[in-house]
């Protein structure tokens, strides 16, 4: 979000699900959409039948290549070169929108020097891709009346997630693809309400509504809301956490439904911090291997068994209705938390999550106009700043929140960590359809778990034959941060020297792997690179989750 | 015997498909997609079809859990919620507001997700909270 809020002034889906399949041209990148978003996926397919082109930018052949018009297999962590290189031909073209670019933008002769640089032969050279598929690419993207981006992790979880997500920014603006219907750039997000997590201020930096807390006008507004003094120094990150724990600064954690002994990179290092705590406190509806490590474990509520709201990824919050009780005597989190804030000596008494929203409303004017009555029907789209007002179906039209859309220079850097000599290959990781983050929810469930109910690694053939390994035999795959053991699947999804493997196994944690080195404004951690070696394995060693 | 369907939202992906929860005698026993939901119109996916399943596991936790002796055990909610908050306080005084870091969730509502920033910001007295966003 860091980046699209650096251009436009704030960070967010700019446009809805239903416009998706009314775009003349759809570029994907860096998301796996039928597996990860199957609902979003069919709004593709159907502007694909409709006559829209569907371009597919992705290290791996995904399955929804399968309905694209071109598929650009770039090298993994060359996101930024190729869409330097794709503006780099829609400017040698003349296939901008100046009249776009003259009125809602500034700064745009800084983005043209650089932009000049990236011949598409140069840009071929980094990314892998040939120089008649960049020109097919730009060509389709900018000729389009109405084009959309969809992306996700695959653009976000790199050292260079900020710069890779401006770039897909500018290319919008370049085009004039921002502020009307069936276009826009739409980070499609991976849970269910991480977007209502955010609007909520479950950040380090913001009160709800990305009030800022260093402002000292909203830190007065809140102060005077919450009868409290509040701090005005920015927090830490999840990724700062750990290091801060290990060493010394941070003493004790509260988790909520979170599980980031499977979800963080390099989780070894998280389970150690985790260790080093002088208490810990876990609520969840599962005993995950994080609540495993706990002091005090509190039994939540699943979301069918309390009321409440959930915001998804097109803004639209939505009311949560009560079906069925929790079991025994596990609780609503609402409830856990305002138990615990009262005991602690900051009393709350909400009689209902109803009138816990009536006071996000008052203090957070995205949300001015949401309650609990107008929530009935579909739903609200924030912005939607009052009761009168029908909420907000795409954003930007007219003027962006920061004013005019700011272009900056971008160079390409390569991954923080490249394959060498010890370890040649390159992973990157992912989902499954039938799995779901750490597993936490679909592997307790039957049908699901049965689909897939084990890890493997994604390998070329030829590279398999090199290390004289075959389908379904066990590897021993190695980073700098540790290693884990896992099956074989050969495929030609990814090119040579690549590897994949998903993130949803406890039995063979990929994020043991991963390189939390992170980007350093998002404070994302580079998920989908990093180097590791493979080594073949004797079927009865397979011990599990060592450090190197 | 008595049977309704709830209108939910899955709680998978960010999609937010809207589903109905079938429920018998006040158990949760299936899924099926709104066809009303101006997302998912009328469909889901593998997982959305599912959800019904992990709600009602038998692995689902019941009771708050104190650990004593290198192991956690079942303890009523007072003995718990006492501990957290008593500890959490001692936390605070001896080493600072900044010393106590929270996770908040992606998987739960904006109110929890609201009184918990609340809580962190108004009763810990830290801007320390985070989520699973960049995960």
């Amino acid at each position: 979000m860091a980046g699209l809020a650096a251009v436009f002034g704030s960070g967010a889906m700019t446009n809805s699900i239903e416009e998706i399949e009314n775009a003349d041209c759809i570029l994907i990148i860096g998301s796996n959409t039928s597996v990860a978003h199957p609902l979003i996926a069919t709004r593709v397919f159907r502007a694909k039948a409709k006559g829209a082109k569907v371009i597919v930018a992705d290290p791996r052949r995904i399955p929804i290549i399968l309905q694209s018009d071109l598929h650009l297999q770039q090298n993994l962590g060359t996101d930024v070169a190729l869409i330097n290189g794709l503006m780099h031909i829609i400017l040698k073209k003349g296939w901008q929108d100046q009249t776009f670019i003259d009125e809602r933008t500034e700064n745009f002769e800084e983005l043209k020097k650089v932009v000049e640089h990236y011949s598409p032969e140069k840009v071929s050279e980094i990314t892998g891709i040939s120089v008649e598929d960049l020109e097919k690419a730009a060509e389709y993207y900018a000729k389009a009346e109405r084009a959309t981006i969809l992306y996700t992790m695959g653009i976000t979880q790199h050292t260079t997630g900020v710069d890779n997500v401006k770039s897909l920014a500018h290319l919008a603006m370049l085009t004039g693809n921002l502020g009307k219907e069936s276009t826009g750039i739409n980070p499609l997000r991976g849970q269910n309400n991480v977007q209502g997590a955010c609007d909520m201020g479950g950040l380090p930096n913001v009160y709800t509504g990305y009030q800022a807390v260093v402002d000292q006008a909203v830190k007065q507004k809140f102060e005077e809301a919450w009868g409290a003094t509040l701090s005005d120094k920015i927090g830490l990150t999840a990724t700062e956490m750990f290091p801060a724990v290990l060493n010394g600064k941070m003493k004790a954690l509260v988790i909520l439904g979170e599980n980031p002994v499977v979800s963080d990179a390099d989780c070894l290092h998280v389970e150690k911090a985790l260790k080093a705590l002088d208490f810990l406190l876990v609520i969840d509806i599962f005993k995950t291997p994080t609540a495993e490590m706990a002091h005090v474990v509190l039994p939540g509520a699943a979301f069918a068994e309390k009321e409440g709201t959930f915001s998804n990824t097109e803004r639209r919050v939505q009311l949560l209705r009560k079906a069925a009780e929790p079991p025994g005597e596990a609780k609503p989190d609402w409830q856990i938390i305002q138990e615990l804030s009262s005991r602690f000596g900051y009393p709350m008494d909400y009689a209902s999550p109803r009138a816990i929203m009536e006071e996000i409303a008052k203090l957070t004017p995205s949300y001015g106009g949401i309650t609990y009555d107008r929530l009935q029907g579909d739903g609200l789209q924030w912005p939607c700043p009052n009761t009168e007002h029908p909420g907000t179906k795409f954003l930007h039209q007219g003027r962006f929140t920061r004013g005019k859309g700011l272009f900056s220079a971008i160079e390409y850097k390569p991954a923080a960590e490249m394959a060498d000599e010890e370890y040649p290959f390159q992973l990157t990781t992912g989902r499954v359809h039938v799995h779901y983050h750490t597993g936490t929810m679909t592997r307790n469930s039957p049908s699901l778990e049965r689909e897939i109910s084990e890890c493997f690694l994604e390998m070329h053939p030829e590279d398999a034959s090199e290390l004289k390994v075959g389908e379904g035999d066990w590897v021993m795959i190695a980073s700098r941060r540790g290693s884990v053991s896992s099956r074989v699947k050969l495929t030609d999804v990814a090119g040579r020297k690549t590897v994949f493997m998903p993130f949803h196994f406890l039995e063979s944690r990929a994020n043991i792997l991963t390189n939390p080195t992170f980007d350093p404004v998002a404070k994302i951690p580079e998920f989908k690179v990093c180097a590791v070696k493979i080594e073949k394995m004797d079927r009865s060693d397979k011990s599990i989750s060592s450090p190197p | 015997m008595e049977f309704k369907t709830v209108l939910s939202f899955c709680p998978y992906c960010g999609c937010g498909c809207g589903l109905l929860l079938e429920v018998l005698d006040g158990k949760i026993v299936g899924t099926l997609p709104s066809k009303t939901s101006p997302v998912n119109q009328g469909k889901l996916c593998i997982k959305g079809w599912t959800v019904h399943e992990f709600i009602t596991s038998p692995n689902r936790l019941t009771q708050p859990m104190v650990r004593q002796d290198d192991a956690l055990h079942d303890s009523s909610w007072d003995e718990a919620l006492h501990l957290a908050a008593t500890r959490l306080k001692e936390i605070k005084e001896k080493h600072g507001p900044d010393s106590i870091g929270v996770l908040t969730s992606a998987k739960c509502t904006n109110e929890e997700n609201y009184l918990l920033q609340k809580f962190t910001r108004a009763a810990l007295g830290t801007n320390n909270i985070d989520h699973c966003a960049r995960l």
